[in-house]
């Protein structure tokens, strides 16, 4: 059980996480879904304790983590599988997992195998290591003390499709024992097939919530046209709520005959109107998305631009 | 953007929370064979360790080779051994805390054992070990070089260096070791904090020569500011009650105050 209490982050002016709050309960997969910089992992570096939060706090299995006697045995963490000395062997670094938390030593060949690293693997050094072998070991890390909790930032990230289904089936099983996890991805389909719950995080706030099936059923109106603002527009001045997705798409809560009489009324001709069906999850994870990379395309223009003129 | 916002409904979630106990904390013990075995467990932390051992020997032997017959004493060859220590035993402080940063690897240390006081603290206590542990072995290699030298040369084996001396420059080797530490404590980056310690053991010492040439008012408060100074007379024999007190107050202002503000800053500073 991991409980975020009205969590918030500041780094100077920027707010890197705004006040949010969740729980990832026991016996389910709670996916932690968001675009790159949204604050994904620094949410979970205040969880483990590696960040001091600005306000608010969180807490696992009822404590702070830092209160934890032996946060090994309770908490398997994976923030970040490069993050371990170059010249360390793989066995080397689960040998210190394995002394601090106090296991015995034959944890440590059963954890490599259960990894599937093997012991010529596990005798190279992580500086020769491919990030999915990192992956494994960081996992191994994680697992290795036996935990309640497992937090993992990105763990499939450089998995090869076998890997992804490896650590799918392994988190599965995980929480079918009673087990809490943690998992964030910045793809949603990687969360769409192992969550039970699903938290999505942009620009800091916490944008949606819920258990996968209603999110994915979450109702309302796409509507797609080539003036995708006026559209909106209309529907603001409607009273309705509508946001504006990527690919001239705009979702909102409302019937699809409301939506096709304003826009009629206002002129707008539409490409595209239907029931959401769980585009709504999508669509507004590409919006997400597309403003950090809306962002990224002005400043290549600027580059662009700057080219130009010199010529 | 408009925000959606479901709540999930309670009654679906399993609460199959597993009966467990809570594990006992980790004693200090164990951190500290941990930090220990880290020294040594990398590829840069064995050669490091091993060079203490392989300086120790090729100082002897040149010692051996090119010091003149009447010179085979004990004390020549501590002073050849513990010119590389000097150099060599810091470098290994400074590693055993900037790695955690400059390798990232402090963020599974300090998820294992989020007091990151405790872990600062077993790393401090490995590193005064290896520091006692690696002048013993100097030690050891001294003597042995002493006798073979001696028999060699067919002079009497001459110990010159009482009990206390050798204690004396074994203090003296901690103390380096810890301004090392400091270093790491402080600036939390292997590179930084190397060239940060050849710069207070190196460059400031030369800097206070000059000055107190150039200046008269600088030379009497030279053995107050000046560390590595103030550290020489432990080579020197019996230091008196002034240059322990020089000791002491270089030892509050290159040592004490630095470790107490680097400190404050490791243990709220962020760890990515």
């Amino acid at each position: 059980m991991i409980t975020i209490d009205s969590l918030t982050r500041t780094y100077g002016a920027f707010t890197a996480v705004d006040d949010i709050s969740f729980t990832a309960e026991p016996g389910r997969v709670t996916g932690f879904l968001g675009p790159n910089g949204a604050g994904k992992s620094t949410t979970m570096r205040v969880l483990v304790g590696l960040t001091d939060p600005t306000a608010g706090g969180a807490t696992i299995l009822g404590r702070r983590f830092a209160d934890l006697p032996n946060p090994g045995r309770e908490v398997g963490v994976l923030l970040d599988a490069s993050a371990q000395h170059a010249g360390r062997t793989g066995r080397e670094i689960l040998v210190i997992a394995q002394r601090t938390m106090g296991l015995p030593a034959s944890s440590v060949d059963a954890m490599l195998e259960r990894v599937s690293l093997t012991p010529e693997e596990a005798g190279r050094r992580v500086r020769n290591y491919s990030l999915g072998m990192r992956q494994r070991l960081g996992i191994a890390t994680a697992l290795i003390g036996d935990p309640e909790v497992l937090i993992l930032d990105e763990p499939a990230n450089g998995l090869d499709p076998a890997g992804i289904r490896w650590m799918r089936d392994l988190l599965r099983e995980f929480a079918d024992q009673g087990g809490t996890v943690l998992l964030s991805s910045h793809l949603l389909h990687e969360i769409e097939v192992i969550a039970d719950d699903i938290v999505v995080i942009g620009n800091g706030r916490i944008v949606a919530q819920g258990t996968k099936q209603e999110l994915l059923a979450a109702g309302g109106t796409l509507a797609r046209s080539d003036d995708p603002a006026g559209l909106a527009e209309v529907m603001t001045i409607a009273g309705l709520r509508p946001t504006v997705g990527a690919d001239r798409a705009v979702l909102v809560e409302a019937e699809l005959a409301t939506v096709g009489r304003l826009a009629f009324e206002a002129g707008i001709p539409l490409t595209e109107l239907r029931a959401a069906d769980g585009a709504g999850l999508e669509e507004m994870f590409l919006a997400l998305t597309a403003e950090t990379q809306r962002d990224h395309i002005d400043h290549i223009d600027r580059i662009d631009g700057t080219e130009g003129a010199a010529a | 953007m408009s925000t959606t916002t479901l709540t999930a409904p309670t009654g679906t979630t399993v609460t199959r929370t597993r009966e467990r106990a809570v594990p006992a904390s980790i004693p200090t013990r164990r951190i500290v064979g941990v930090e220990l075995r880290k020294m040594f467990n990398t590829r840069s932390g064995f050669w490091l360790m091993a060079s203490i051992g392989i300086a120790a020997l090729l100082a002897t032997i040149a010692t051996l080779v090119f010091a003149p017959n009447d010179e085979l004493t004990q004390e020549a060859f501590s002073a050849a051994i513990g010119f590389p220590m000097a150099v060599i035993l810091p470098m290994v402080a400074i590693l055993s805390v900037s790695s955690e940063w400059s390798q990232r690897s402090g963020l599974t240390t300090f998820t294992l054992v989020p007091r990151r006081g405790r872990v600062i603290t077993a790393k401090l206590i490995a590193t005064v070990l290896v520091a006692v542990v690696s002048m013993l072995v100097a030690g050891a290699i001294g003597a042995l070089g002493n006798i073979v030298g001696s028999s060699i040369a067919g002079v009497d084996t001459v110990w010159d260096l009482t009990f206390q001396d050798f204690a004396l420059i074994v203090l003296a080797n901690v103390l380096g070791m810890l301004a090392g530490f400091m270093l790491g404590v402080v600036l939390r980056n292997s590179s930084a904090a190397i060239v940060g310690y050849f710069v207070i053991s190196g460059l400031l010492p030369t800097l206070f020569m000059v000055l107190s040439d150039a200046q008269q008012w600088f030379r009497d408060l030279w053995p107050w500011i000046d560390f590595n100074y103030a550290q020489g007379a432990l080579f020197e024999g019996s230091p008196s009650a002034a240059e322990w007190a020089h000791l002491g107050v270089t030892g509050l202002i290159w040592l004490v105050i630095p470790m107490a503000l680097g400190l404050r800053f490791l243990l709220r500073s962020e760890i990515k």
